[in-house]
């Protein structure tokens, strides 16, 4: 029923919108045009370098004239936005959003590139790594608001996952830190869904609490502890498994098939919890909560124990995330070290429609622009690297505000049920 | 007589009764519960993670609890010291007449009502918003653009007397935190992007574009870090003592400012329409109210509040802008908005309370050794028993009150 009810939802994309989307093609084609083919002169080469660093494949450079690309480039995207306003993609329309907006950035690169060279295999290496906190982060954020609770304690919860994994894992093994941490980011999901399903305090007013608890008390036990025995901030990073076969696939094995637990976690859960929230009874349960409670109630659902589980279950993956920062990245805990990475994982759970994979593409691209902010410096490209860095909030204002499609969020998110 | 006492006494056991019941039933009890909870709360924290109370707990039981005692004391004594000041110098200064030991003595209760100054304007601009049924969680943000754009003013603007420079500078900072909360007062108005997410966005943004701004355009051009130049003589707010005091005018700025939003949210029309929005969206729009008006409106005035924040820390006390000069100013003005039940007299109260407990948290953390972040601690747990007042009933076993009137009106994402 609810596969037909998004069905005919894509179906009826209003035909204002049809021409908006149009528009935007055109503009981001002769955008492309404008800002890079016309600034670049004929004759000039791109070189994208195809192997990541640290890897011992060998695979010729991708040299390519500059220009001509580009003008390929904007011509599909012209063609695009003319289909757009002559029939229109339907269904497919935001695929090919998608698409162009792809385009535009592979033309970015070619002419930030031109004359020199990139590596575009490190770019989007870095990219998918920089993606794991933050879709970790977001599939919490699934979890917890697909049952209705908004969550924005992801931030807190992740922060306390990174500290408490730096504390246990140094004091016992790895592993118990990781389930530790876990544990705590589902700790305090337990307090969210109290304050939120049972005292029925504003559950952004109950994140709140929780994020300020959580900066509150990290900073005061790491600064009491980990700061004075330094051995209690030393739990090691899990080592990197090259997957066999898979990772001599060339440029594609380096870039997916050589990290830690981390990533392959991120597909693993991917996979499993659009398994859980779409195919199976639990599933079904856990979105009729979030989209009509009273409905759900109806039948015989028990509402505030599907919150409850939703909700812990968002918070283990929040503390598996936060672990992420000390066992998987720096090998030790800073004081606010998530730095927000939380709160962009929220981010990306709205840009991807509440939706694991739509969450996931979002946390690539966000993490692509983070990745190529680092890399501004070295393309000599005239635009600051923090202007690059607001573009994750800049886009999802953007998706938020409805220019380019209204998200669906779920019907109850945010509202305390009441039994009568 | 003894048959008197006998009739009376039954009777003042009912008025006594009835006077705890009142008691029991006001939303005040709550509030000092929720602060004397926290603290106790607080005072068991240091106990639970200090290596001494540890080592007396290994000798015996009762030399164990006599640590945690000495802990709680020394904690709590730092934060009295820290933020009141040390009774004691105090009054050794007073008679020795030496004016550098006085105001050095008298130094603590200054600072501290100088740390409570933006608190004030902050938690006024989270309680408006609250008043509009808007939570503006862009506090931080609004604060960072309102400096931005004050030390604007008060650097480029040269050979202006006291009496322009300082109100244009602070209305450069209300204007600039104000288009900060207008934008998205006028996306949740026109488009229904709930502002919870906008306004966390907008708080990166500005985070952004003030490193941007402080390694480009405002940077000072002689110096080599990210800090802008210092700004012009004329634009500092007066300071009434000499060093070390701080003191300065924002601080009754800041009373006159929240006088001037209780008179416009609860003596003017607007201030009506505001509230009923905030009370009752669907009633309001029964009764002819702009509520996309009021949406905008109120977010300009909140952004506004916040930027006078970020403001009176320019003009008053740093005198120039660093990059992340403000820390979690944001959060902190969301719990004691609702800690003042979103009333400028509570918001002001709760901005002394925070004040003086950050200010006191910084002596405690050099001579009680107590890290200063317990203070957040310390205000998520307030704001837990604020935001869930059924969880200190439960524990104090008061009554339900009659009419929970102060309880916050939010709307889910969807903004229905």
């Amino acid at each position: 029923m609810t596969t037909n009810a998004t069905a005919v939802k894509h179906e009826l994309i209003s035909p204002t919108r049809r021409r908006i989307l149009g528009i935007i093609f055109i503009v981001i084609a002769s955008l492309i045009w404008i800002l890079f083919s016309r600034t670049l002169e004929s004759g000039v080469q791109t070189t994208f370098r195809m192997v990541p660093g640290g890897s011992d494949q060998e695979i010729p450079n991708w040299v390519f004239s500059s220009l001509p690309m580009i003008n390929v480039l904007a011509g599909v995207s012209l063609a695009a936005g003319g289909y757009q306003l002559a029939r229109g993609f339907k269904k497919r329309t935001n695929l090919v959003l998608g698409l162009v907006g792809g385009m535009f950035i592979f033309a970015f690169l070619t002419w930030a590139t031109a004359d020199g060279s990139l590596n575009l295999a490190g770019l989007i290496r870095s990219a998918l790594v920089k993606a794991v906190p933050l879709t970790l982060g977001a599939l919490s954020g699934v979890l917890c608001e697909r049952s209705g609770v908004v969550n924005i304690a992801i931030e807190g919860m992740m922060l306390t996952g990174a500290f408490v994994a730096a504390l246990v894992g140094s004091l016992t093994n790895i592993w118990i830190g990781l389930l530790a941490a876990v544990l705590s980011g589902g700790f305090l999901a337990l307090i969210l869904a109290i304050l939120s399903i049972k005292y029925k305090t504003d559950q952004i007013i109950a994140g709140t609490v929780i994020n300020i608890f959580a900066i509150g008390i990290t900073s005061f036990l790491s600064a009491r502890f980990l700061q004075k025995y330094q051995e209690l901030n030393n739990p090691g990073r899990f080592p990197t498994i090259e997957i066999p076969i898979l990772s001599d696939i060339p440029f594609i094995g380096p870039i997916f098939f050589q990290h830690n637990l981390f990533v392959y976690a991120v597909f693993i859960f991917l996979f499993v919890i659009t398994i859980a929230l779409y195919y199976t009874k639990w599933g079904l349960r856990t979105r009729a909560v979030g989209e009509h409670p009273k409905a759900a109630d109806t039948l015989g659902i028990n509402v505030f124990r599907t919150r409850y589980v939703s909700v812990i279950l968002g918070g283990f993956m929040a503390g598996f995330g936060g672990a992420y920062f000390t066992l998987g990245s720096v090998g030790r805990f800073d004081e606010l070290m998530t730095a927000g990475r939380g709160f962009i994982g929220l981010a990306a759970m709205i840009f991807g429609n509440w939706n694991p994979f739509g969450s996931f593409s979002a946390g690539l691209l966000f993490g692509f622009f983070d990745a190529l902010a680092s890399k501004m410096a070295i393309l000599k490209v005239p635009i600051p690297s923090e202007i690059m860095l607001m573009f994750p909030y800049l886009a999802t204002m953007i998706i938020l505000a409805g220019v380019v499609g209204r998200g669906q969020m779920p019907a109850a998110d945010g509202q305390p049920y009441e039994k009568e | 007589m003894s048959e008197k006492e006998k009739n009376q006494k039954p009777k003042n056991k009912d008025a006594g009764k009835i006077f705890l019941d009142e008691i029991s039933k006001s939303p005040l009890t709550v509030t000092i519960l929720a602060i004397v909870s926290g603290l106790i709360l607080g005072g068991l924290l240091v106990a639970v993670t200090s290596e001494e109370v540890y080592q007396a707990f290994g000798v015996s039981f009762w030399s164990g609890v006599q640590a945690s005692a000495d802990a709680i004391w020394a904690t709590y004594k730092a934060l009295f010291y820290g933020s009141v000041g040390n009774p004691g110098k105090i009054i050794s200064a007073l008679k020795d007449g030496d004016p550098l030991a006085i105001r050095r003595a008298f130094n603590p209760f200054f600072d501290s009502l100088v740390v409570s100054t933006p608190y004030i304007f902050a938690g006024l601009a989270v309680a408006l918003g609250f008043r509009v049924g808007l939570f503006n969680i862009g506090v931080e943000g609004q604060l960072f653009i309102g400096a931005a754009t004050t030390v604007t003013a008060a650097i480029f603007l040269k050979g202006l007397p006291s009496i322009i420079h300082i109100p244009i500078s602070l209305l450069a900072g209300f204007i600039g935190g104000g288009l900060w909360g207008f934008i998205p007062g006028w996306l949740k108005a026109a488009t229904g992007g709930h502002e919870v997410i906008n306004t966390i966005m907008m708080n990166y943004i500005a985070f952004r574009l003030s490193e941007f701004l402080l390694r480009g355009p405002l940077k000072n051009p002689e110096g080599f870090t990210p800090v802008s130049a210092p700004i012009e003589e004329s634009a500092e707010l007066f300071r009434f003592f000499d060093n070390p005091i701080r003191f300065h005018a924002g601080f009754f700025i800041a009373l006159v400012v929240a006088y001037l939003v209780y008179l416009f949210l609860f003596k003017t029309t607007w201030g009506f329409t505001l509230r009923t929005v905030g009370a009752n969206p669907r009633a309001a729009k029964y009764a002819g109210m702009n509520i996309m008006r009021s949406t905008v409106i109120a977010m300009f005035l909140s952004g506004g509040l916040a930027g006078l924040a970020g403001a009176n820390e320019v003009l008053g006390v740093n005198h120039n802008l660093a990059l992340a000069f403000s820390s979690g100013y944001g959060f902190d003005a969301i719990a004691l908005a609702l800690l003042g039940k979103n009333h400028p007299v509570g918001v002001v109260l709760s901005a002394l309370l925070f004040g003086f407990l950050r200010n006191g948290a910084i002596q405690m953390q050099l001579s009680a050794g107590i890290p200063i972040d317990i203070i957040s601690v310390l205000q998520a747990l307030i704001l837990a028993f604020i935001a869930a007042p059924a969880i200190i009933r439960t524990i104090y076993r008061l009554k339900e009150p009659d009419m929970d009137i102060d309880s916050v009106t939010l709307h889910g994402w969807g903004g229905n």
